[in-house]
């Protein structure tokens, strides 16, 4: 197969990627790359991180064939790849793991890190207590305020919690203010990137410790089924879960990959992080990737109920996917990922990620329109605990003050709720 | 019309050139440029025309704040053609500092010629080094515009050596690890940086980062060529009651600055 033999301008997927960054982090990138490429061919690095994976993380996860919600998917078989069930609740483990022990390679103590739905920030404050590094995550303050218990957790786990007050008071900004903490304590620090984007050689890394992801799914689903899966679906925010998945099956021309992107309230209404439905091609974050922006080249806020998948850019080589063929985007918007989240709830018995919740809903679209033979597998890259009081407030079962209210679920049967029985 | 000869009259005064930065379209786009030629009349040889942003990585908050409100304002891209018109004909250089993504959306090709048909100097791009920058080079030769990369004391000597070589117009050396905005001290790596960028190069080297007073000013001008100054401009206009005040705030910190580099070498 063409897709993995291709060999790219330096640091670039196709024509995207890149290192668009000040000239003062160029030699820290640098230092990077040489240590990621020694220690991926070093037993010992790799041989602790294994270890790591298997005692600390808890893998390999597991798959869930779940037939219940199935019905729901025009009856086609659906397989769960339980990232969720990873040690602090999301795939982010997996590449936080690997940065933190390159930390240790490069001498430096201080690890910084963006977060948005707080994932990755837990993921790194996991980390960083676990080697006894310092640790500064950046939150936009609308993202700690409505992922406070998150911020709780960081600061549990040691962590000092910056909110971030600049633009949009997001994901973005976090990353902005990350990237000048570090072009200010470069020599000591190092920045997790929690996604595949970045400069080089960041989308590569990360892409590369989240890999096992698909490695393990790949085989579960052979030896559960005995055959590929039709489909695989992902989320798609920064599509660190997604590449993680995606990538063994590149060169399985007969597995399409499929990514959702957050439609928000709908690409038309343009409150949406659907950058491959209304963005262009350009820079943010150091890489040359699709970007939501104005016609001056201005970034333009984007929206959606899961802060995880609230970002105007994405990674780069899901552009290259996207421009060759290989993998096609889809935006979910936030009505049907709730009904996602809800229905795989009450019918299974597990609550996913908001952003989980758009790869079930993607799943729920594929399975219509692919029919009763077709087998799905479906990253559920977290854990809905996080969300449980976007989802209550989402649903009326709390009121703005955190109080029991009297909203009903979309499926629930009968009954008005709560305020009724009492 | 390179920057180059302003900065070899300078030199051949024996004095640093003060490079001074504004965002155009703070207050307005009209009050921007009112606000360079001010700095123009105190002495200031180059104004850096910043393009505002929407997310600045090199920049600290004075020029954060000063690129949202501008934004917020509704300053467009095509208002800096504008501003290196009015600068270059007031007869100071007029160099644009911007992050790379305006220039992409706007097309690299056409943005070095209508900044040429402007009056434009060429580019100062903080997040742009000369390993992305092949279709910039290629604009900025046809077009006769200088090319100012970023060196840092974090540069190793490969790194000066391809950077200079991919310069023209001068070589700007941050002063410190870090982002824009005031500094008590401007550092001892900033002298050492300059010292080592001349090891491979004959352009001028022009420091920025940190400076906001005279006494600094003509300090760094005993060994630099160039003195940039920005955010301690900036903070003129941002913190100024009115109007007026800002704009006599930045004559009176001008001209302090400019009195710093011409005695630096006396």
């Amino acid at each position: 197969m063409a897709m993995t033999s291709n060999v790219p301008a330096y640091g670039r997927f196709g024509g995207f990627g890149g290192r668009y960054v000040p000239e003062a982090l160029i030699p820290a990138l640098e230092q990077l790359e040489e240590v990621w490429r020694k220690a991926v061919v070093d037993p010992e690095f790799v041989g602790e991180l294994e270890r790591l994976q298997r005692t600390y993380t808890g893998r390999p996860s597991i798959i869930t064939e779940v037939p219940r919600f199935a019905e729901h998917c025009g009856g086609a078989r659906v397989i769960l790849k339980r990232e969720d069930l990873n040690h602090t609740g999301s795939h982010k483990i997996n590449n936080v793991l690997g940065q933190a022990l390159l930390t240790k390679r490069m001498g430096k103590t201080r690890v910084i890190a963006e977060t948005g739905a707080g994932q990755h920030g837990v993921a790194t404050a996991t980390a960083a207590a676990l080697l006894g590094l310092d640790c500064v995550i950046y939150m936009g303050r609308k993202d700690t305020e409505r992922q406070a218990l998150n911020v709780a957790r960081m600061r549990l786990l040691g962590a000092r919690v910056v909110p971030v007050d600049h633009g949009s008071r997001t994901l973005k900004d976090a990353v902005n203010e990350a990237f000048r903490d570090w072009v200010t304590n470069v020599a000591t620090t190092h920045y997790v990137l929690g996604t595949v984007t970045g400069p080089h050689p960041f989308p590569e890394m990360v892409r590369d410790f989240h890999r096992v992801i698909g490695v393990e799914a790949r085989q579960q689903v052979l030896d559960l089924v005995g055959r590929l899966p039709d489909v695989v679906c992902a989320c798609v925010g920064g599509g660190s879960n997604a590449m993680g998945i995606f990538h063994r099956f590149l060169d399985d021309a007969s597995v399409r990959l499929v990514g959702f992107e957050a439609g928000g309230e709908g690409v038309a209404s343009g409150k949406h992080a659907a950058r491959f439905s209304a963005g262009f091609p350009g820079v943010l974050h150091g890489a040359y990737t699709y970007v939501m922006q104005d016609d001056d080249g201005q970034t333009i806020e984007s929206h959606s109920v899961s802060a995880g998948l609230d970002y105007p850019s994405v990674g780069p080589e899901h552009a290259y996917l996207l421009e060759s063929g290989r993998a096609e985007y889809r935006p979910i918007t936030d009505d049907e990922a709730m009904e996602a989240f809800s229905l795989l709830s009450r019918t299974e018995g597990i609550l996913p990620a908001i952003e989980s919740s758009h790869a079930l809903a993607g799943a729920m679209m594929l399975g219509r329109e692919l029919g009763r033979d077709a087998v799905i597998l479906v990253n559920l890259s977290g854990r809905g605990d996080k969300d449980v009081h976007t989802a209550a407030q989402w649903f009326g079962l709390i009121d703005d003050e955190g109080r029991v209210a009297d909203g009903a679920l979309p499926d629930e049967p009968g009954a008005k709720g709560l305020g009724e029985q009492q | 019309m390179s920057v180059g000869p302003v900065l070899d009259s300078c030199r051949a005064e024996g004095r640093a050139a003060l490079i001074g930065y504004l965002p155009v379209g703070f207050p307005t786009v009209e009050g921007s440029i009112e606000a360079m030629k001010v700095l123009v009349e105190s002495g200031v040889d180059i104004i850096e025309i910043g393009v505002p942003y929407s997310d600045p990585v090199m920049d600290g908050p004075v020029i954060q704040d000063a690129a949202v409100r501008a934004l917020a304002g509704g300053v467009r891209l095509a208002d800096i053609f504008t501003a290196a018109r009015e600068v270059s004909g007031q007869g100071a250089g007029a160099l644009v500092m911007t992050y790379w993504n305006p220039v992409l959306r706007y097309g690299v090709e056409r943005f070095a010629a209508d900044l040429a048909a402007a009056g434009g100097a060429g580019l100062i791009t903080p997040d742009l080094i000369p390993d992305e920058a092949a279709e910039w080079i290629a604009a900025a030769d046809a077009h006769d515009l200088d090319k100012v990369f970023l060196v840092a004391p974090s540069s190793t000597p490969d790194r000066l050596a391809a950077v200079t070589a991919a310069c023209r117009g001068f070589v700007y050396a941050t002063a410190v690890m870090g982002v824009t905005g005031a500094r008590t001290s401007v550092g001892e790596a900033a002298d050492a940086l300059v010292s080592r960028t001349r090891e491979h190069t004959d352009l001028p080297v022009c420091v920025g980062l940190g400076v906001s007073t005279g006494a600094q000013a003509a300090e760094v001008g005993r060994y630099a060529d160039g003195v940039i100054v920005g955010s301690a401009l900036v903070r003129c206009l941002t913190e100024a009651a009115t109007v007026q005040d800002g704009l006599e705030a930045l004559g009176i910190l001008a001209r302090e600055l400019a009195d710093g580099v011409h005695r630096s070498r006396s």
